[in-house]
Formats: C-alpha cells, structure tokens, sequence
C-alpha cells in the first residue's frame, strides 16, 4: 500500500481536533478500514503533544508497516482521556510485551477473485461475523448475501472463504467466531461461481 | 454582635477544617473575617491565576500550608499547549519575601522550576511537605536542594511528574541528620538511584511510613530495605522482577510476611508474574491497592491475587482483568469504594476484555461503591440504570467508552437514559464524565437532577446549544465545566454571563464559539479571564465570526496574567 500517495492528497492530513472521518458517517461504525491518511493525521496531531506515543506506532519495524497494528478507531488528541505520563509508561511496557508474545495477534491476507492486489486485515478487531462480513464488503465493494448453514451465502456474487491451519478453504461462517480467529490464516473472497462446490446453491 | 473574645472565636474556628467552611465563616461579618483570616494556616487556591499571591499573604499572614493548582484540567490529555503557563515561581519568590513560615506546598499541573526549588528549600526553615502532582519543569537537581536544605522534612511525594533525571546523586544530598522522612515517593523518577543512599536513608528514618520506589530499584533492594522498615503502612514497589527459584526472591518472601503493617500497595512498575506470590500474605490487609502501571499482570494473576484481598477500600487496575476479574472483585471486595479500570492497550487493535458486565457485577457485590473511574469497550442503558439502582451513593462517576461516541452496545441508542438513571439515583453527585452516544437529553436530565454536581466533563456529546443551557441553568453547584468536540455556540456561552463569576472556570474546545462571541464576553464581564488559543497561529486572525479552537475563562481578581505565551490571547 502505498502511503505516500495519499499524503498528497492534503485534505486527509489536515489537522484537526475532532473525530476523524466525520464527514463520512459510515466509517465511524466501520472498524475495518484503516485509511492512511488517519494514520498520518494521528501521527501528526499527535506530535504536537509532548506524549512519545507516535514514536511508539512508528517504532518498531516503522518500515513495515505490516508490524505494527493499525488504529481500529481512528486516533483522536487526548482520547482516551489518559494522562500523558501514564500513557507513555504503559506503552513503554507494551512495546516490550509485544515482542515477547505470541499470541497471534496477527494479519491475514484477503484476496479477492478478480482485484489486482490483496489487502490485510487484523481478525481481531472485530467481535462477530456480522461486523467482519460488514467489513469486507466495504472493502471490496461487494455484497455476500444472506448466510445459512444449509445453502451457505445465497444470493450474490461473491463468497467469504478462510484457509484454515490444515490449508482446508472452508465457507467463512460455519465455525463459532473464536475457533474461526484462532484457525483462520487467510481470506479469500470467491466468485460465486467458485464458491459453489463450499456451501451449496448460488 | 460578638461577646466573645477574638481568643475564643478563634478556639472555635479550630474545630472548622474545611476551606469551605472557613470561607462562610469568614463571610459572616468583619470581625469574623478578621479572626478567621489571622488564624487560617492552610490555604487552597483551585487556581494560581484567580489571585496574586500578595495578596494570600496579606489576607493569611499565618499561612502555613499552601494548595495551588495550575494548568486546566485538559492539559492532562494533550488539549493545552505546552508552555501554556502554571508557573509556581511567582508565588514562592512572593513567599520568600514575606515573613511567611511556610510549611508545606501542594501543586498540581504546575510548572516548577530547579530555581524555585532551591529558593523553597532555604527560605522556609520549618519546611516540612512538598507534594507534587502531574508537574514538570525541574530536574533532580532541584530534588537535591530539597533534600539538602530542609532540615526537617517529612514528606516529598512525587506524583506522575515529567521529571528531568541528571542521574545524579541527590540522594546522597540528604544530610546525615536527616531522620525525619515519613513518606517518600519517587516512583516517577526515571533514571537511576543509588541505591546504597537510598538504603541508609531509609535506615535512619525511624519514622517512615510510606515509601514507593521507582523502577531503577530492583528486588533484593526491596528486600534490604523491607528489613528496616516493619512499620512501613504504604509500599510502592520498583522492579518486581526475578527468577522465581532465586535466593533474592526466597528471601523477600519471607520478609515481606513479616510486614504486617502494610495496608496499601501499589508500584510495580516492571513486574514477572511468578513473583507476585511473593505479596499474597500482605493481601488480607490491604485497604488500597494500585496495580495500574503493572502492564506484565494479565487477567489469571490479577483474580488470583484479589481474592485474597477481603478489606479493599480502593482499588486501581488495568482493564487486562476482564469482566471475569471485576466478578471476583465483586465477590471479594464487600467494603470497595473507589474502583479505577484504565485501559491497558489504549491504541492496541483488540477490544478491551472489560464491558458493562463488569460493572454491574460490581454495582452488585459493592453497594459502598462512591468514586469510579471506568474505561471500557462499550455501555449499555440497562447496565446503567442497574448500577444506579444499586449505588445511589455515587460521589464520583467517570465513565470513558474507548470510542468517544458509541451507543447502546445492545439497542444501539444514545447513552442518555443511562447517565439520566444515575444522575437520578445519586443525589450526592459532584462530579461527572461521560462518554458514548449522546444527545441534548442527557443534559437535560443532568440539569434537572444533578443539583450537588460540581464538575462536568463532556466530550463529543450534545447536539445543540440547548444541551450546554440545560447544564448552565439547572446545575447551581456547577464550578468547572469542560467540553470538547460539541456543537456548542455563542448562543449557549451567552446565554448567562454572569454565572461563570460563580463557577471556578470553563474550558471549550473545538467547539461552535466564535471569537466574536468571547470578545463580547471579554467585554461585558471584566472579572473574568477570558483566554483564546488557536492552533498554529501566533497572529490572531481578527475575523470576528471564525470558530476558536480553544477557549479558556475563569473568574480572576488579578486581571490579564503577564506570563501568557504568544500563542494566548486574553481578550
């Protein structure tokens, strides 16, 4: 992905106070995308405060970018309301817990049958299905139809696939939502073409 | 009307401790005043730009312990630029000059520099207390003078300060005849300590009751100086860190269970899990317990360590305890009445593991509940309504949302009933913060029931000026407001000019103000300060009907203050 594209696009890195992303009401709710350009607003308003915390999201691995987790809301000066000097301490201590844990607190690639490049996405920020297929559709612009365990994603185009641990593609759904997070290692959204032979007629 | 003698007056004005109290005792009628202000030894001013420290002195030359606080409270979260103001140096050269026998100095969100300490610590020879919270400015070179030129100090407690630490040894500063430490607090240092100072220093201190370390003091340390202080009440640990099969950690095991005294704990700043057994035996009686820098605790340890803690009053932690965790507290912990959850992964992707579930079951296992500071993933109506009902005894309530304005987790509605509910239930309710979805009906309810409230702190909430009037005409006691990020405008800041002579301050930011609408303000109440801060201009526009980004009043016998930055323009 490549950021610097976005920073010149300056309205996105106009500085404000107030919640990012406001004129756009859906992406408020929306906890999936992460758009650059609120990375960068973040890491710039934030600056002006003396808190060492942009320091910390561009620490480690700054370059890639695939290290270090994305805001799932987007940043906001002083939110959480904390005081600066807790903060940093907290941080501080995260920064070293992080490398030390494993907990799979990771990226999965999603992929989708026809787009010219893949996206990332971090499972856990979402609690349920409804809000990760809410996300997907977003971000691919697409739509799945209604689940059911019988007939899988029926009526639309496309399907959300997972490759689970044992490199099975299994129909995203089917699991409950914390087996799913902790077996899922990608995403692959199929045509429904495709998608025929995992959940039945489409 | 007075048949008393001045002797007895005052004898009775002994028995009135509060500053309040004494404030409507010294209103009562000049005489009264005139005793009241000779014999009034601690003074508190909520800001150091409401009055000239002159004139503190000449109205209580008898003062002896002084409060002052600083910067506005949003200072704490980034919302006031650095250099802003909150100097303490005008008042302690003010005191300096006078025959003043200053004993003890309190500051909050101050700004302090090495100079003013060197010039406290040899001006006051009764000196005794220097307390300092979320202040900066000064090095450990200042700690040094402190330490080396009060021959009688009791107390030096250092909380959350930006401290410059120069590595230097300023514990050593402490002179040999020095044993009258009884509470010591340099938890917030960051650097270095010698660590052969610190263990002679505590040894000749016969009187020490608190002590809380920094994290440069590792555990055999602890365990050395645990053996000289049996009588230590309240211990703030450094690094709790160690092998678990290590002698050090044999041995701290043992002397710790014989610190009986111990009734408040906190610290760990750095801290290995299979260590904390170590503090299981001082758990049965603990009344306070702070684990909230203790980031290397996950949930599992937390609940087993609370279970043992039956007698805890007040209790500090980090969301990593789960709504799991605030079940065992609620089972535990029967006499809880101050409860802080901070959230442990602030810009971490991950949902916080604490919900409205916690809370209620603490609603319901802790009905003696009155402060609470709460950060979460989300709130619901029905939880708040519930808690409510089950705590009307609510002094304090502080609820953030992670997202600022999240709804009803369940109905997806605004959070107004839930706020409303407590508002309703807890009649004693000074002071309030909010947070989630939130329309002008909240406010409407705050001001029709929240007739103690004394502070309000509102952020991305409202809709309307409406919302800011409710609050403004129906809430008497209200003496700091605060509000960011809603659509509040002149209409609201107009409505009633005169009420801000009554409140302490009121701080807006990016809000709907207009400069106009301050200017007119400015205008028409000159008792008040009213400052204006715009982000990156150090030239005011002067276009009247452009938003302010900051607004800043408080009511002020001193007129504009001459330490304003150029960024600060005081209309």
């Amino acid at each position: 992905m490549n950021f610097e594209g976005e920073l010149m696009n300056l309205k996105d890195t106009e500085l404000r106070l107030g919640l990012p992303g406001r004129d756009e009401e859906q992406e408020k709710r929306s906890c999936s995308v992460v758009k650059s350009n609120k990375r960068c607003r973040h890491e710039s308003s934030e600056e002006e405060g003396s808190s060492v915390t942009e320091k910390n999201n561009a620490g480690d691995g700054s370059d890639d970018q695939d290290n270090v987790p994305p805001p799932a809301k987007a940043q906001v000066v002083g939110w959480p309301p904390i005081r600066s000097y807790r903060k940093n301490c907290v941080q501080q201590q995260n920064n070293k817990g992080c490398q030390e844990r494993s907990d799979g607190a990771e990226y999965v690639k999603v992929s989708m049958d026809g787009a010219p490049y893949l996206r990332k996405i971090h499972l856990r920020v979402y609690n349920c299905y409804p809000q990760l297929l809410e996300a997907l559709q977003n971000m691919f612009k697409c739509t799945f139809g209604e689940y059911s365990e019988r007939e899988g994603y029926n009526g639309s185009e496309y399907a959300p696939t997972y490759q689970d641990k044992d490199g099975d593609w299994m129909l995203v759904g089917d699991v409950p939502w914390n087996m799913f997070i902790s077996s899922c290692k990608r995403l692959r959204i199929m045509k429904g073409s495709d998608a025929k032979g995992l959940g039945g007629c489409l | 009307m007075n048949y008393f003698p001045d002797e007895v007056l005052e004898h009775v004005f002994d028995y009135v401790t509060s500053h309040r109290d004494r404030n409507a005792v010294s209103l009562v009628c000049k005489s009264w005043y005139r005793v009241e202000r000779c014999s009034r030894q601690r003074v508190f001013i909520g800001n150091c730009y409401s009055i000239s420290p002159e004139r503190v002195i000449q109205r209580f030359p008898g003062l002896k312990s002084l409060t002052l606080k600083g910067k506005p409270h949003f200072a704490d979260f980034n919302l006031v630029p650095h250099e802003w103001g909150g100097y303490v140096s005008p008042w302690i050269e003010a005191l300096a000059k006078s025959r003043v026998g200053l004993e003890e100095l309190k500051l909050k969100r101050m700004v302090v520099s090495d100079d003013s300490l060197e010039l406290l610590s040899y001006s006051f020879p009764n000196f005794k207390s220097l307390v300092l919270v979320s202040c900066e400015g000064f090095t450990t070179d200042g700690l040094a003078a402190i330490a080396a030129n009060c021959r009688l100090l009791r107390d030096l407690d250092l909380q959350e300060n930006e401290i410059d630490d120069h590595r230097g040894q300023w514990l050593n500063c402490f002179p040999d005849s020095c044993t009258s430490l009884v509470s010591l607090n340099i938890a917030c240092l960051k650097g270095d300590i010698n660590l052969g100072a610190l263990e002679r220093l505590v040894a000749r201190s016969p009187n020490l009751k608190s002590l809380k370390l920094n994290r440069a003091v590792p555990l055999d340390t602890l365990q050395r100086i645990l053996m000289r202080t049996p009588q230590l009440t309240d211990l703030g640990t450094g690094s709790f860190v160690d092998e678990p099969d290590s002698e050090a950690y044999f041995k701290l095991k043992h002397t710790i269970s014989k610190c009986r005294s111990i009734t408040s704990l906190c610290g760990f700043l750095e801290v290995s899990p299979h260590c904390l057994p170590a503090v299981y035996p001082l758990c049965s009686n603990l009344t306070s317990l702070n684990l909230s820098y203790a980031v290397g605790l996950q949930g599992s340890d937390l609940m087993k360590l609370i279970r043992h803690c039956v007698k805890l009053q007040r209790l500090w932690i980090l969301d990593s305890i789960g709504d799991d965790g605030l079940c065992v507290v609620a089972c535990t912990c029967k006499d809880l009445q101050e409860l802080r959850v901070f959230p442990s992964l602030p810009f971490e992707a991950g949902p916080s593991p604490v919900t409205e579930r916690g809370l209620v079951a603490i609603s319901v296992g802790c009905p003696k509940l009155h402060s609470l500071l709460y950060f979460c993933q989300q709130m619901t109506n029905a939880a708040l309504i519930t808690v409510a009902k089950n705590c009307p005894n609510f002094i304090r309530f502080r609820l953030c949302t992670l997202d600022p304005t999240k709804p009803d987790a369940d109905t997806m509605q605004p959070l107004d009933e839930g706020f409303g509910a407590i508002v309703q239930s807890c009649r004693r309710l000074r002071r309030l913060s909010m947070s989630g979805l939130l329309t002008d009906r909240v406010f409407l309810y705050i001001g029709m029931y929240a007739e103690q409230l004394e502070m309000l702190s509102v952020a991305f909430a409202g809709e309307s000026d409406k919302g800011m009037l409710y609050v403004l005409n129906g809430c008497k006691k209200i003496r700091k407001l605060e509000i960011r990020d809603s659509p509040f405008g002149n209409m609201a800041l107009l409505n009633d000019v005169g009420k801000y002579e009554t409140m302490r301050s009121l701080w807006m930011s990016s809000c709907e103000v207009t400069l106009g609408a301050c200017k007119t303000l400015a205008r028409k109440m000159p008792r008040l300060n009213v400052e204006i801060m715009n982000e990156n201009e150090v030239e005011f526009n002067l276009d009247d009907a452009q938003k302010v980004d900051r607004m800043y009043l408080y009511r002020s016998l001193t007129g504009k203050r001459k330490d304003a930055p150029d960024f600060v323009w005081t209309l």
